[in-house]
């Protein structure tokens, strides 16, 4: 048999099987419990390793529960008292701010610089992405390492502010109460801002010169090229950008742990460190997962107002 | 879509109202009794037993010697096989918890002193009572009762500080001032001895230019140390003692107080202290010490071994008179407790392992890997200057029950606050009386409820 005849016999084999099926009436994928075998395997990973332990936190979370003896039953005063306690209302604050800091100024600078590169041809381009994108690589715990002695009062950023004559300015920007927030929030950007910038890199590099050249001889200038071209073109690696910064920003806990440890004073604690202190340090196992709990609601509630962005149309 | 639909939720409140968190631990259950006559002191008499010990002396001379200790016990008595489980501090705080309440928790634990920690646990009935050990082994004739107090407890685990004993330390902690002899000899100026020498010494620093004091907070705890050790200056020991251990009885709003917070603001306002010092890190502070940086800087013991390798014979330490009474006060502690769980079978096999690496003997070996031993710290033979001078500081605090404890052991909370409130005062976001309000109403809420 030559092989032009078995891919004959072979095609002729796999048709009458086909007509075997529709025969017997059973569209493809029937029986359809037959899909749960599929998904089975991570689906009881899934299960064990995150549904479990949310419910658990969940029913946790309306206990007073110390790690150690009987918890009791408190209903929903733990959700009450992050409302009531105005350290914890500081700490959902200030993550806000970091949402600022994480989010929205790298999507804005990575926009701009995405669509200058678009524009022009860079040399070296690839060089330029990977350090941009190097931050994202580094463990967060070395980051924040690096940038706790960048701050000091000895450290990089004073020395050179003080060589360029503005000594005044220098100071300790880590144990400053109105300053610790931004400098802990600076270094989220500087993170950022290469994930957000190679994504829309990625976005922009879909887009067919034609339309630029279009939108020239248009008359467009390079603001009316980036709000009626690029934008439009990259909302959807926007929306990955969003979403995945703000759950950076909200989650945020290894930077502060190691920066500021939630100081000078309160000034810089986040939720997910409460989270860790109460659960931890207070044993107070109950409260922490209701602000757990809370966060996981946030982030949830934020990712779906971000999703919208992309369905506009 | 809608049956599973159900059926989630279904299963959802099912989980939700089967076991309470907690209920399945191995704490809370029936009491021990308690009798002389059922324990027994002779490990070589226990049979087969092993013991599992989790603890946290991982750092250098702290892990050779209970690397040294286990394996001397265990040639001692051939018939206990030691299994040993050790952790950073910050690892052992965070899986505590999860493995004292396990079905089958180790036998023996370095419990943290703090409420959160020893005292949760006691109140969870989670340790065993070591009273009757205490007399058997006569650890009153060993330890002062000053250390002896920084792990008891009330059997309800709610007065710190007095009651039934829960664990055993090895080594000493005491926080004093380290002072660079040669920076002091450019003044013209002795060791101080009373907190009137130090007020002397700093203002001569300053005129002289030299930083008086290097201080970096920014994990502010050292805030605590700095607060704590003139407070001591002030306030009486015995209201520090309530106040550290939570008891009622005294109050933060007090003239002394007040005086010791005004302290640290006026010593900020002239310069005594490191500018920045809440953007500095301790670790930076003792090194720039170190350097030269700083005529004095309010340090604890622990870092007796790297001030040594840095600085030679170039560093003493002090700890200072307070007025109105001739033998020096200070914050102190001990390190973590050994401590024996209430799950465990082999509570002698426990005890005599306890009572083995806090010995006489044992302290020759804690002494020789570099620490300082919790007792008989005099007796001990060494050769640099700097340990000398620590190891008779220690003495001289616990022989004249002169240790305060950590401010921080006063509620669970209290570290927190303390910490932040500390560097809110010395940064002047918070005025000295403010301060005080704050730490007086965590405390009231504390002894009050």
């Amino acid at each position: 048999m030559s092989a032009a005849e078995a891919q004959t016999a072979a095609s002729a084999a796999a048709a009458d099987r086909s007509a075997r099926r529709e025969r017997r009436g059973a569209p493809p994928g029937e029986p359809r419990r037959v899909g749960y075998v599929y998904v089975a395997p991570a689906l009881v990973i899934y299960a064990v390793f995150l549904l479990f332990p949310l419910v658990r936190a969940v029913q946790i979370s309306f206990y007073k529960w110390d790690g150690l003896t009987l918890g009791g039953w408190v209903g929903l005063r733990n959700y009450a008292d992050i409302l009531a306690d105005p350290a914890l209302r500081a700490a959902f604050g200030h993550a806000a701010v970091l949402v600022v800091f994480f989010a929205l100024i790298p999507t804005a600078v990575g926009l701009v610089l995405a669509s200058v590169v678009a524009r022009a041809r860079v040399r070296g381009l690839t060089f330029f992405r990977t350090v941009i994108f190097l931050p994202q690589v580094v463990a967060m715990v070395v980051v924040a390492v690096t940038w706790r002695q960048i701050y000091a009062p000895d450290g990089p950023i004073n020395d050179v502010l003080r060589f360029v004559g503005l000594g005044d300015l220098a100071r300790g920007w880590l144990g400053d109460f109105d300053l610790a927030l931004p400098a802990v929030g600076m270094v989220g950007t500087w993170v950022s801002i290469g994930l957000c910038f190679v994504l829309f890199l990625a976005g922009t590099g879909k887009i067919p010169r034609e339309l630029y050249e279009a939108a020239r001889i248009d008359g467009a200038g390079p603001i009316r090229e980036f709000v009626s071209v690029t934008l439009p073109a990259v909302r959807n690696e926007i929306v990955v950008a969003l979403t995945l910064t703000v759950i950076a920003a909200l989650r945020t806990f290894d930077l502060v742990y190691v920066t500021t440890g939630g100081g000078p004073g309160n000034a810089t604690t986040v939720p997910s460190y409460e989270v860790y202190r109460r659960a931890f340090e207070l044993g107070a196992v109950g409260s922490a997962a209701a602000i757990g709990v809370t966060l996981t609601a946030i982030i949830l509630l934020l990712n779906l107002v971000i999703a919208r962005i992309g369905e506009q149309p | 879509m809608r049956r599973p639909h159900c059926a989630a939720v279904a299963l959802t409140a099912l989980v939700i109202a089967a076991c309470a968190p907690g209920s399945g631990s191995a704490g809370g259950d029936a009491e021990t009794p308690y009798g002389a006559g059922e324990i027994n002191t002779d490990p070589a008499s226990l049979g087969e037993v092993t013991l599992t010990v989790w603890d946290q002396e991982v750092r250098g001379g702290q892990d050779a010697q209970i690397e040294a200790l286990n394996a001397a016990f265990q040639d001692e008595y051939p018939n206990i096989t030691i299994e040993r489980v050790s952790r950073s501090f910050e690892d052992l705080q965070a899986t505590l918890r999860l493995a004292i309440t396990d079905d089958e928790p180790p036998d023996v634990v370095q419990a943290n002193n703090g409420r959160a920690d020893m005292g949760a646990f006691v109140q969870a009935g989670l340790l065993t009572n070591l009273d009757p050990y205490r007399a058997a082994y006569a650890w009153p004739d060993r330890f002062p009762t000053s250390i002896l107090s920084y792990s008891s407890y009330t059997e309800d685990g709610v007065t710190f500080g007095e009651g039934s004993l829960w664990g055993l330390p090895q080594m000493g902690e005491v926080v004093g001032f380290y002072y660079n002899k040669a920076l002091l000899a450019q003044l013209g100026i002795d060791a101080p001895v009373t907190w009137d020498d130090l007020d002397a010494a700093l203002a001569a620093a300053k005129a002289a230019g030299q930083l008086p004091l290097q201080f970096g907070n920014l994990e502010a705890w050292p805030g605590i140390h700095l607060f704590g050790a003139v407070q001591s200056r002030y306030t009486p020991a015995d209201q520090i003692r309530d106040l550290g251990f939570g008891r009622p009885g005294a109050e933060w709003t007090t003239e002394e107080n007040l005086q010791a917070a005004q302290t640290l603001v006026d010593w900020v306002d002239a310069g005594y202290v490191t500018p920045e010092f809440n953007g500095i890190t301790p670790d930076d502070a003792w090194q720039a010490f170190a350097q030269g940086e700083g005529v004095f800087m309010l340090g604890g013991t622990w870092l007796l071994a790297d001030l040594m390798d840095a600085m030679g014979d170039d560093v003493g330490f002090t700890v200072l008179i307070a007025p109105g009474t001739d033998m020096p006060v200070a914050t102190g502690g001990t390190s973590l407790p050994f401590a024996v769980t209430d799950a465990t079978e082999d509570a002698d096999a426990a005890a005599a392992y306890i009572d083995y690496i806090t010995s006489f003997d044992a302290m020759e070996i804690v002494t020789e890997k570099g620490n300082l031993p919790v007792v008989e710290a005099s007796e001990q033979q060494v050769s640099a200057s700097l340990q000398g001078e620590a190891f008779a500081a220690w003495d001289a605090v616990t022989g004249s029950d002169g240790l305060l404890p950590y401010l921080d052991y006063a509620t669970p909370n209290s570290y927190d606050l303390l910490t932040a409130q500390v560097q809110a005062l010395m940064a002047g976001e918070t005025e000295p009386s403010e301060f005080l309000e704050q730490l007086q109403a965590e405390y009231e809420s504390f002894v009050g409820g």
